[in-house]
């Protein structure tokens, strides 16, 4: 099947991008393209207006900033995993970056379009959210700053309102000697995740410090386990203090079934990709990163 | 084709672009909804990129744009004015089939040929970033590359000897 017909627009700055959304009620933003127009192909989306925000090369950066690491709504996703400033800096990101579909997708794909996209299994809106990133949106009434915390309300829904594009996602960086691990399930390389993990982990004296841990593939977006993490910290950090957090986070989440995965089965991964990650995370803060 | 030719009449609803193809200018008007893809094949006549799944899964579509590996049924044509694409047809050069085209064809990396366009071109890119892959590092390289005859021994095998080769 074939796209239905569309009105294109490719504008040039992002205030003519905010206008021509304000112009057209039936517009959708075009950044990498990587889950919106497999919709349009398939005739799922049928948006009668494009608004092509790929030539707003202002929006493509990589840069420190305020403590952490700015990064631009159109930067692709194999640029984050590649940049030697996301590795050194926050390495989650860039690890977590490398397991977005294929180098193909990766290329194309961008860290504005996820976030605004908030698929439930996509892999950076959790890793985001495990750090306490910002997302930067900006509309017809200005700029304005959101908390990862607050972004996600439901399955591809955000706190975006009609008319905003996502600018810059920021996240803090993680300091030397904080441990940190993204873990996986996928069925092949590539895939979106059945359950996927993001956690830091701060260690002292033996005890755990501090912990995020963040899962996807069991909500409708990302899902921080608080509970499990307060009930960790002060812990030892040991596999068996990890376990029992993979046991408390499994009790939390309330997954679905579908044809990938039933619910059962994701909720019994997570007890033991939550373990993995911990396990991962403590290797890399007694080692270094 | 015709070189920087308008292929089709305009009509109000189209734009002309123009596409530069393996070194060579290709212009024509076309619908915004076009894919990338069905302009490579149809008004520039190159059959040779091919669609499997057009949701970017299977990875027939594969070409080159401005040097990055792109879906081309994910990218509508008219985002591709300007730009510079590679696709199979510019791998080999007076007819003479490449070192990776050959290492194809020595080690039974193809059957029906229908991965193998995207193959090649992911290929491509995957050597010219990281010119010694593992074999590890090969598979996970074209794992958005789906075959349905080889079982992938054979490509895989072919992309290790085309990096040998290029020493």
């Amino acid at each position: 099947m074939k796209p239905a017909a569309f009105t294109y627009f490719a504008p040039t700055t992002l205030a003519e991008a905010i206008t021509l959304l304000q112009e057209h009620e039936d517009a959708k933003v075009l950044s990498g393209g990587q889950s919106l127009v497999p919709a349009m192909n398939m005739r799922l989306a049928r948006p009668a207006v494009l608004v092509d925000i790929n030539k707003l090369a202002d929006l493509e950066y990589i840069r420190e900033q305020g403590g952490g690491i700015a990064i631009g709504g159109l930067t692709r996703h194999y640029d984050v995993e590649v940049s030697a400033l996301v590795k050194e800096r926050c390495p989650l990101l860039a690890a977590a970056a490398h397991h977005i579909g294929y180098p193909a997708i990766r290329h194309r794909g961008t860290m504005g379009g996820t976030v605004a996209h908030n698929d439930p299994a996509a892999t950076l809106p959790i890793v985001l959210r495990c750090l306490g990133a910002k997302v930067t949106a900006a509309g017809p009434n200005g700029s304005r700053s959101i908390d990862m915390a607050d972004f996600s309300l439901g399955i591809y829904t955000t706190a975006l309102e009609a008319g905003e594009i996502v600018t810059e996602v920021w996240s803090p960086v993680i300091p030397k000697g904080t441990g940190w691990s993204w873990q996986e399930l996928t069925r092949h390389a590539g895939d979106f995740a059945l359950v996927a993990v993001a956690a830091t982990l701060q260690v002292k004296d033996g005890k755990v410090a501090a912990a995020s841990i963040t899962l996807g593939g069991v909500g409708d977006g990302p899902v921080p386990v608080d509970d499990a993490v307060a009930a960790l910290v002060g812990q030892p950090a040991t596999v068996e203090s990890f376990i029992k957090a993979g046991a408390a986070a499994a009790q939390k989440v309330e997954p679905e079934s579908d044809i990938h995965a039933s619910a059962e089965y994701r909720r019994e991964m997570v007890k033991v990709f939550v373990r993995r990650a911990l396990v991962e995370a403590l290797s890399r803060a007694q080692g270094g990163n | 084709m015709a070189m920087s030719e308008k292929l089709t009449k305009p009509r109000p609803d189209k734009q002309t672009i123009t596409v530069t193809i393996n070194g060579q200018q290709y212009a024509a008007d076309v619908e915004p909804r076009k894919l990338l893809a069905d302009f490579i094949r149809e008004e520039c006549g190159l059959t040779g990129t091919h669609l499997g799944c057009e949701h970017g899964v299977c990875g027939a579509c594969t070409v080159l744009m401005d040097d990055r590996p792109v879906r081309s049924c994910l990218i509508f044509a008219v985002q591709a004015d300007g730009t510079d694409i590679l696709t199979v047809e510019g791998l080999a050069k007076d007819g003479e089939l490449n070192t990776l085209q050959k290492a194809f064809m020595e080690n039974h990396g193809l059957q029906c040929g229908f991965c193998t366009p995207g193959m090649l071109i992911t290929a491509t890119d995957l050597l010219s970033r990281n010119p010694h892959p593992t074999e590890q590092e090969i598979r996970e390289g074209i794992s958005g590359n789906l075959c349905r005859c080889t079982g992938y021994q054979g490509i895989v095998k072919a992309i290790q000897s085309a990096a040998e080769q290029t020493k």
